[in-house]
This record gives C-alpha cells, sequence and structure tokens, in this order.
C-alpha cells in the first residue's frame, strides 16, 4: 500500500495543498479511504491525521467506509427535483433498504443522491456504475436494478466455471 | 510543433483553412455529456464502421463536437455541407443516413424536427424555431469544432485575440478594453470583470493568482460544463489573456470531480496548448509566461464561494471566510488573486476579437452582451440558450423554449439557483438582465432556469432548496448552519399539514436573521427562495396551514390517491407496477385503490396510459 501511495503523491510533487486530489486518487484506488492509507499518508506528506480527517470528512465525494460492488447516484437537481426525483429515491429507499449515503450489507450496492449532475435536460438521471440513465421513472430504475443483478450473476457464473 | 510567434499562428490557421474543403460530406455527432448519456458514442462506433464497411473513411469525416443547446433533441447529428439536422438518431439510423443522405443527397423526414405549431419539418438547425431567437456568440461555436482539436480551435479564429494582445496591446491597455466593454461577471454576482482585473493588478504581492472558477454547483444550470466540454480552447485563452493583463504566471482552474467529461476535455487542452507553445515559457515569444493547474472539486457546493474554494485549493476544508479583507489582495495561499467564472472567461477573446465598441451595442444598458441560460424542468424545449441581455423572460420561456409541456398552466421560473428566487407569470414580460432579476426578488445566478408548472408545489419547493443548502451549509457559522435547519423542519411541518398561523411571520423573521447574520453568500442568500414563494405565492403556503391541501397535489401528506372508475380500463398495468399491493381489480374491470396501502410513490401514475389515476 506505502508503494503505491507514494506512486500517487509523487505525480503531485509532494506538495500538501493537493491533498484533495491525493485523497481522490486514492478512493479511486481502493474504492474508499482506508483508514490505513490515510495513516500512512500522513507521513508520508507530513499532514497531521487530524487535518486529512478534517478534509476527508468534509467532501461529499469521500468514504471512509468500503462502498459496494454497484454504484448508483441518484441526481436531486431543481430540474430533476421538479420531474419527481424524490419519488424515486423513495423508492430506492424502499426496494435497497438503504437510506442514501450507505452501503447494502452485503455490499452489492451503494447508493447516494448527487446535487446536480449537470445533465437537466434528461432529468431525472441515474448514475449506476458510470453509465448515464435519464428521463428515470420508477419502472426504469427497476429495470436498471434488475440488469445489474442479471449482470452480477452472469459474472459469477463466468468465475464459478473459471475455477 | 511550436507556434513561435503571432505571425506563425497566422500561417498555420491559413495553412488549416487551405486544406480544407468545405464542400467535402462532414458528419458530426453531438459527443456532449447529454447526448452521450443518450447513446450518441455508440452512433460514433456505428458510423465508423458503416464508413468503414464502405470504404468512405477517406471521403466522408466524422466529428464528434460540443453541446449544440437542443438537448431535448439528441442524440443530435448533423450531415455538412447541407447542414441538414437529425434529431433523435438511433444507431439503427446511421446505414440509412449514409446511403440516403450523405451519398444520394436525400433527406430523411422522419428524423428531422417537426415545428408543433406548423406541423411542418425543418431541415436546417439554424432554422429551427429555437436556435432563431437565439445570439450564439459563445456557445455557438461548440456545434461547429472538435473539442479535442486545438487545430479546429485556431482554424475558427482561436488564439488570435491571444496573439493580438501579446503583440499589440500593454496589459494596461487590455484592462482599458475589459472594462470599456461592462462585461461582468457570469457567475452569479456581476461584478465588472474589468475592475476586478485592476484592483488585482494594483494590488501588492507577488506571485498573483489567476483562477477560472468551474465549481458549477447551482441545481439546474450546466452552461459551464458545456463551454468547458465543447470548447476548452476558448476558456483557456481567456484565462492567458487575464493573466497577461493582471501580471499574473500561475493559474488554477477548480473544475467540479462531477464532470468528468469536462476535466478530460480540459486537460487535453491544456496538454496541447502547452505543445504548441501557447501555454507555458514564453508565449508567442512574447516573454510572457504562464500555466494552468487543474484543481478537482470534492463535490461542495460551498467551494463555488471563492474563498471556500481557495481554502479548497490549497488542501483545506472549503470553509468560506469573512470579506472584509477582498481576494484581489490576499486571495489564494494570501495572495492577490483574480476569479472569474467559465462563462466569462470565454467571453474575453471575442471581446479583445471584435472590440469593446462592438460588444457593447449588445445587451441592456447595465448589461451588456449575452448570456447563456440553462432550460429546465416543465419545458418543451430543455436545453442551453444563449440570448442578448434584455431578452424578456417570455421570449426565452415560449418562443424559444416551446411553453409548458401537455399544455398545461405555467406557474413560476426559478432563477439564480438556492440563492435565487421564483419569479409568477405577471412579469413573464420583463427584461432579463443582472438588476431587473434582483427587483423581481430573484437573482442571474449562474444562468439556470428551472421552469415549473401547475402541478409544482412552491411550498415543497421552498424546502427542496432549504434542504440543499443545509445539506451543503460548511457548518462553520451558527446562522447558517441553525438557522436554515430550523426553517427546513418549519417547512416539513407546513407540507405535512400540520402548519400554523404563525409559521409564516417566524420564517420572515428568521430569514432577515439569516441574511445579516451569515458569514458567506451561500448562508445569507439562502432565504431567498422562502422569501420570493411567500411573497408571490403566499395563497399556497396559506393553504397547506389552514385548509391542509395542497393546491399542486404534491404534498404527500395532504393528497390521496384515487382511480377515476369511468376511464379505467381494467388494463392492470398499475397492479402490476404497485410496490405495496394496495391496488386490487378484475382483469377488465375498473381498478381501485386502498388508501391504507397506498404509500403515494406515483408509479401507478407513471404507468397509467389513461390517465384514469387520479390524485386529490
Amino acid at each position: 500500500m506505502k508503494k503505491k501511495l507514494k506512486e500517487i503523491i509523487k505525480k503531485y510533487g509532494s506538495n500538501r495543498s493537493f491533498l484533495v486530489p491525493i485523497l481522490q486518487d486514492v478512493q479511486r484506488e481502493y474504492g474508499y479511504l482506508p483508514r490505513e492509507a490515510l495513516n500512512i499518508l500522513s507521513q508520508l506528506i507530513d499532514v497531521p491525521i487530524s487535518h486529512i480527517y478534517t478534509v476527508a470528512t468534509f467532501y461529499k465525494a469521500f468514504s471512509l467506509s468500503p462502498r459496494g460492488r454497484h454504484q448508483l447516484s441518484l441526481c436531486m437537481g431543481t430540474a430533476c427535483h421538479v420531474r419527481k426525483a424524490p419519488q424515486i429515491r423513495d423508492h430506492l429507499v424502499r426496494k435497497l433498504q438503504i437510506e442514501p449515503g450507505e452501503t447494502t450489507p452485503d455490499l452489492e450496492y451503494s447508493f447516494n443522491t448527487v446535487n446536480c449532475l449537470g445533465v437537466c435536460a434528461l432529468g431525472p438521471i441515474l448514475v449506476a456504475d458510470g453509465e448515464y440513465h435519464g428521463q428515470l421513472t420508477i419502472t426504469k430504475a427497476d429495470k436498471i436494478l434488475k440488469e445489474l443483478e442479471k449482470k452480477e450473476r452472469t459474472t459469477k457464473k463466468v468465475a464459478a466455471n473459471e475455477n | 510543433m511550436k507556434i513561435r510567434n503571432p505571425k506563425e499562428l497566422e500561417k498555420l490557421r491559413n495553412k488549416l483553412l487551405a486544406n480544407k474543403d468545405p464542400q467535402k460530406p462532414c458528419i458530426t455527432v453531438c459527443a456532449s455529456s447529454g447526448c452521450v448519456a443518450l447513446g450518441s458514442k455508440r452512433l460514433v462506433d456505428v458510423l465508423n464502421k458503416e464508413l468503414k464497411e464502405r470504404s468512405l473513411e477517406k471521403d466522408i469525416d466524422i466529428k464528434e463536437t460540443g453541446c449544440h443547446g437542443f438537448c431535448e433533441g439528441g442524440p443530435l447529428l448533423i450531415v455538412y455541407p447541407e447542414e441538414i439536422c437529425y434529431l433523435r438518431v438511433n444507431e439503427k439510423d446511421i446505414p440509412n443516413i449514409v446511403a440516403k443522405t450523405v451519398l444520394n443527397h436525400e433527406i430523411i423526414e422522419r428524423l428531422l424536427y417537426k415545428d408543433p405549431a406548423t406541423g411542418k419539418t425543418i431541415v436546417k438547425q439554424s432554422d429551427i424555431p429555437f436556435f432563431k431567437k437565439q445570439e450564439r456568440l459563445i456557445i455557438g461555436a461548440n456545434a461547429r469544432i472538435d473539442p479535442s482539436s486545438l487545430e479546429d480551435y485556431i482554424s475558427t479564429g482561436g488564439y488570435s485575440a491571444l496573439a493580438k494582445v501579446l503583440s499589440q496591446m500593454s496589459p494596461d491597455e487590455v484592462i482599458g478594453e475589459i472594462k470599456l466593454s461592462s462585461l461582468r461577471g457570469r457567475g452569479g454576482g456581476g461584478f465588472p470583470t474589468g475592475v476586478k482585473w485592476e484592483s488585482t493588478r494594483k494590488a501588492e504581492g507577488e506571485p498573483k493568482y489567476v483562477i477560472c472558477n468551474a465549481d458549477e454547483g447551482d441545481p439546474g444550470a450546466y452552461m459551464d460544463r458545456s463551454v468547458l466540454e465543447g470548447n476548452p480552447h476558448s476558456v483557456l485563452e481567456g484565462m492567458i489573456i487575464g493573466a497577461y493583463a493582471i501580471g499574473s504566471n500561475a493559474g488554477y482552474i477548480y473544475l467540479r470531480d462531477e464532470y468528468p467529461l469536462a476535466v478530460t476535455r480540459f486537460t487535453l487542452a491544456i496538454e496541447k496548448a502547452r505543445e504548441t507553445g501557447l501555454l507555458g515559457k514564453d508565449i508567442l515569444g512574447s516573454g510572457f509566461d504562464f500555466d494552468v493547474t487543474i484543481s478537482r472539486g470534492g463535490g461542495a457546493f460551498v467551494c463555488g464561494e471563492s474563498s471556500a474554494l481557495f481554502a479548497s485549493i490549497e488542501g483545506r476544508a472549503g470553509e468560506p471566510r469573512a470579506k472584509y479583507v477582498h481576494a484581489t489582495d490576499k486571495g489564494l495561499f494570501d495572495k492577490p488573486t483574480n476569479l472569474n467564472n467559465v462563462e466569462t472567461w470565454a467571453n474575453v477573446p471575442l471581446i479583445i476579437n471584435k472590440g469593446a465598441e462592438w460588444y457593447r451595442t449588445i445587451g441592456t444598458e447595465k448589461s451588456k452582451g449575452t448570456k447563456i441560460f440553462s432550460l429546465v424542468g416543465k419545458i418543451n424545449n430543455t436545453g442551453l440558450v444563449e440570448v442578448p441581455m434584455g431578452i424578456s423572460l417570455r421570449e426565452i420561456i415560449f418562443d424559444i423554449g416551446g411553453g409548458i409541456p401537455k399544455d398545461r398552466k405555467f406557474k413560476a421560473v426559478q432563477t439564480g439557483g438556492p440563492s435565487g428566487g421564483c419569479i409568477p407569470e405577471q412579469f413573464l414580460d420583463k427584461p432579463v438582465d443582472f438588476d431587473e432579476l434582483v427587483e423581481l426578488g430573484s437573482m442571474m445566478g449562474s444562468g439556470g432556469m428551472i421552469i415549473m408548472d401547475d402541478r409544482t408545489c412552491m411550498v415543497d419547493v421552498a424546502r427542496y432548496f432549504l434542504s440543499f443548502l443545509e445539506e451543503e451549509s460548511c457548518g462553520k457559522c451558527t446562522p447558517c448552519r441553525e438557522g436554515i435547519l430550523q426553517m427546513r423542519e418549519i417547512l416539513d411541518r407546513i407540507c405535512q399539514g400540520q402548519g400554523e398561523e404563525s409559521d409564516l411571520e417566524t420564517l420572515e423573521q428568521m430569514s432577515q436573521a439569516i441574511t445579516d447574520g451569515a458569514l458567506c453568500a451561500l448562508g445569507s442568500t439562502a432565504p431567498n427562495p422562502v422569501m420570493s414563494t411567500i411573497r408571490f405565492f403566499r395563497d399556497e403556503y396559506e393553504a397547506h396551514i389552514r385548509d391542509k391541501r395542497c393546491p399542486a397535489g404534491n404534498c404527500k401528506d395532504l393528497i390521496s390517491y384515487s382511480i377515476n372508475q369511468a376511464t379505467c380500463t381494467g388494463c392492470g398495468a398499475c397492479l402490476r407496477a404497485c410496490g405495496t399491493n394496495a391496488i386490487t381489480g378484475e382483469k377488465k374491470k375498473p381498478h381501485a385503490i386502498d388508501p391504507a396501502k397506498c404509500i403515494k410513490c406515483g408509479a401507478c401514475i407513471e404507468t397509467c396510459k389513461f390517465n384514469a389515476v387520479e390524485v386529490s
């Protein structure tokens, strides 16, 4: 882990003012900000761990706990709001049985809401594993979940066959 | 390849233009985030394959462009030289488009824009009513250039303003020109850009910083994303010119991480500009050095505020500070800093090229030039529109935007994001500029225009903005952190039918207190959506409080769902969609909703094709 972190820091010339992008890269690497990584980072760039935690908990983009295999982000911008995004949020909360910002206990899904993705013309928008789904309805959202499940099953099957 | 001086730039431009055959067929596909979400990447893949199979790769060009603005019709494809504009293109249409339109000049009627007023189809993009009343000085180029190509930008006159500035103008002359143009900050504040540049230039302290604020966080606004994705060099050119005028050698662009495509395209633009000597040391042989670093935001709305933005670039939590010291004196790293918004920077090359006098002819007395608005919500033609300042709201919403879908009634237009307000119908003929919107209790903001119809509840809209800001408040000052929370709780109660007569007065008092006491603009403008909805839609608040009724049929606790027995055909679609088994009924006989089980999620309304599900 130390080696990987050193590589990331090197890109930014060990400059502590790049803490936000450094943490973004760490998160991209591990899917979240592991405690161990933050401790090592603190030594490497000579920034108190308390300061790193201040930054890591301030910005919405960072997660201190592992996230699910599938990332669902629902846009809650004004344009999506007036086109019934709140109903879809409530539906997903019921369906996944987690609140926005949480991850299902089996680490399958992380669900969060974002304050405008800037694709307002297509609202409401759900981003599932990086893919944008526009003009969302409750029925469409269900379909997307089903497809993710299906994909999951096929990958598991392939993995089982390979074993 | 290095461009060593303005002459070489001119030579390159002439060469690029000479090599271009205007009659050569070219298919452009919009590759902005919106159209990509609708599958435009796939279109390009299929197009490439199709041309390869027909061995036409050399005869027909394919170009991925930035956002055209008509997002409603995406994915958008245009066939040049005829400028045939196809909307909502599917990959299955591609073989037909190549065979019929490109090779045989045949027009496919089905894919054209159909004017809802006349029923006639329109071939050229520029003839579509949506585009006709616009003045697309900034986003117009998006449709013509490939954002990943520096050559494309240069061939349309790109970097000629920079060359002019570096070879013919002194920094003071540049500032004079921008001051004369009366350009005002497009991020929302409307502060005179030239004055800001001058203050930073005169401020003591080195180094000086130039920053582009691309932390476009206002929900419902995406013009900056489109400019960055569609024409990144125009913003970069503006920044270099500004840096020269101010006397800065280091710049930053603070770009939202939620805009991955904009980050990619701007990174590429910086790299290409560096390679060619348009950025870095000794730009165009002038001896002037300037470079730009990208700082990706961490997803905090408050970081659009200048002092919070500086804190974020410095690697700290994005908390604002009080503004008694101006950023132009002590900004980033406590050095003189000039911060402008994306759209402001993109205006700069235009002003230098065409002159401040020309620029002043566009717009109103105190607001010059054009403004890009994102027209979203309950509107037929969703998309980006660029219009001269002073155009009326009615022209934007009805002539360009095509009015409200399903012929519903217009209720309000929300401008200025969470700091703005809702403007009702009686003011639709007011001209749009910085000062007029403030007079209407709203503000320009970064340019989001969210249209609301009679099914939008204004109390809920006010509550929405407060919960947005409650979440985004950095928590540093008490009026914002606690005040917004308390106000949101009152609105929650009102929406649940538990409002009291005294609530409106309490809301008004608290609004005043937060406005007076908050540290930064996020807090001090937070009550605006509440104040403006109380001002213009008091009757809706009163209906919630006194009659326990939501006139728009939106607030869950105040409405009930039922099925109209006369129009229900018993198709069973709602029954299958209902997640709580609240709907019962035999096939082909009218269904019914059990109010005890119904959670008012709206799934039945969504699936019913006969409008039989009613809300009361």
